[in-house]
């Protein structure tokens, strides 16, 4: 337990000072609070602007900030030099893992903050933004553990970024992508997010991310057997 | 004395390269070990084979009197790495890098400065990592492997690509460690580093140990010459046989006071290593 502490320690003194990781996990919060606040249409149903951020927040921020962490510590060595100092990879994993969602949390929490919700259904807000930040995580993992280096990572987070953060915005324009849309997690939390204050849940919503972060899970033990963390 | 270190036979093979042919040595508490090949040789292999990060394919090797497969915390937190590619984080503080390790080590902050004071970084302690010459994250990185109150050091290439006065501090630093007890497992192309600090080396070349000893004694072995070369005042170099029939020639320049410099032909390291593998310890020979 003493080694995940120390891991995100040290994570959160680096990403203090690396502005690439540090702004994956504001940028949406600080756009939600601003657009919030400076757009409204007529018609606009409520807190779509924070449904909207959410969402793309989800499918962002966890899973291109572990993917680039990961990555970085692959290329620069610093991973290898802390396996061999007695850290073990689940250790490792655990801690970037536990620092990045906790972060994610946070902005989440600006999110859920910047929108009209009661306190239960902004309890519900958060804990649909939990899953689908640990879903990103997972995904984020598999990426970062598959890269050699970060321009590999960005390389490959980046598309897997935007089909998973630009979908369920872009199937509310078109129907087709809808139904593509609808099998994937952070689709399922755009759906789940509009029906906060509902609190309906579909067995399908529910079947769909957890068929989404087996996936990944299976995903991630195949290419940490194959590449490892070094 | 008991030993820190036991290699016997090991061999690993990478897909259907072998990188390391059936090794075996032994190396003493409180000793000073050296492996010297070119890059490419094995030696980074070795050390991870040696740290339990690597498992061999034949072989066993034992750190601390402990199968290397089965290491626990407990002996890792006994050993000390040093890797030629630093491993520092760039945008942390020189003090923060070995907080961080201070952490998982569970060493006192107490001994963060000490260390810093050790290695010469203490008025640098607060300027982040990418802001450090090569030198003073070399010795950053020693300061991290130095950190745990080591028993084993292994160091890979430890002055690789430093000013030759960097690389006597760091010299330093490693006498002082041996002066200590603790036991260091050094990889390195440089014969002066290796001659001057080992009690013994092995010589590696693809992935086979070629020669083995002290160094002193490998390059008497390889003596084939076994002739002095006296340099007079003057410039004028003789050969001589090493035998008792030139003691009267030396005598005579001693007296007239002629004599400038005598060697023997023994070859270096280097010579002794590129006779052995045809190739040189740079590896680019």
């Amino acid at each position: 337990m003493s080694n995940i502490i120390a891991v995100m320690k040290k994570q959160l003194k680096d990403t203090l000072k690396n502005k690439t990781v540090f702004i994956q996990f504001i940028m949406f919060p600080v756009l939600t609070i601003i657009m919030n606040r400076a757009i409204t249409i007529d018609g606009m149903p409520e807190n779509f602007f924070v449904n909207l951020f959410a969402t793309m927040y989800v499918g962002m921020a966890p899973l291109t900030s572990i993917s680039a962490i990961i990555a970085e510590e692959k290329e620069k060595n610093t991973l290898r030099v802390l396996l061999m100092s007695n850290v073990k990879p689940y250790e490792y994993l655990l801690g970037i893992g536990s620092y990045v969602f906790i972060a994610c949390m946070l902005g989440a929490g600006v999110i859920c903050a910047a929108g009209s919700y009661r306190l239960q259904e902004g309890l519900v807000f958060m804990l649909i933004m939990a899953i689908g930040i640990v879903t990103s995580l997972l995904m984020g993992a598999v990426i970062g553990t598959w890269s050699k280096t970060q321009m590999m990572a960005t390389s490959v987070a980046v598309p897997v970024m935007m089909i998973f953060s630009f979908l369920p915005m872009l199937s509310m324009f078109n129907s087709t992508i809808a139904k593509v849309a609808k099998y994937t997690y952070s689709e399922q939390i755009s759906i789940l997010l509009n029906a906060v204050s509902t609190w309906e849940l579909e067995p399908d919503s529910i079947g769909i991310m957890g068929g989404n972060m087996l996936l990944f899970i299976l995903l991630f033990s195949v290419v940490y057997r194959r590449c490892g963390l070094e | 004395m008991s030993h820190a270190m036991i290699a016997e036979n090991l061999s690993l093979s990478f897909g259907k390269k072998q990188v390391l042919h059936h090794i075996s040595f032994e190396i003493e508490k409180g000793e000073v070990f050296g492996l010297l090949g070119p890059s490419g040789a094995g030696k980074t292999t070795l050390i991870k084979i040696l740290t339990g990060q690597l498992r061999q394919e034949e072989g066993y090797a034992k750190l601390l009197g402990k199968d290397t497969k089965e290491l626990s915390a407990l002996e890792h937190g006994q050993i000390g790495i040093m890797m030629d590619n630093f491993g520092l984080y760039d945008r942390l503080s020189a003090y923060d890098n070995l907080l961080f390790y201070a952490d998982i080590y569970h060493v006192p902050r107490s001994r963060i400065t000490k260390i810093l004071k050790q290695v010469g970084l203490y008025e640098a302690r607060s300027t982040v990592v990418s802001k450090l010459s090569k030198g003073m994250k070399n010795r950053l990185s020693l300061a991290r492997a130095l950190l745990n109150n080591t028993k084993i050091l292994f160091l890979d290439e430890p002055t690789s690509g430093l000013d030759p006065a960097t690389a006597k501090e760091i010299h330093t630093i490693l006498a002082e460690q041996k002066k200590r007890g603790t036991t260091i497992f050094l990889t390195t192309h440089n014969m002066f580093e290796a001659e001057s600090l080992c009690d013994h080396i092995a010589l590696l070349s693809e992935g086979s140990i070629i020669e083995y000893g002290k160094p002193a004694d490998i390059c008497r072995k390889y003596n084939h010459l076994n002739r002095l070369q006296v340099t007079l005042k003057g410039g004028e170099m003789i050969s001589l046989e090493n035998s008792k029939a030139s003691a009267l020639k030396i005598k005579e320049y001693l007296e007239k006071e002629q004599m400038e410099a005598i060697h023997s032909t023994e070859p270096n390291l280097e010579t002794v290593f590129l006779e052995l593998s045809g190739r040189g310890l740079t590896g680019y020979e």
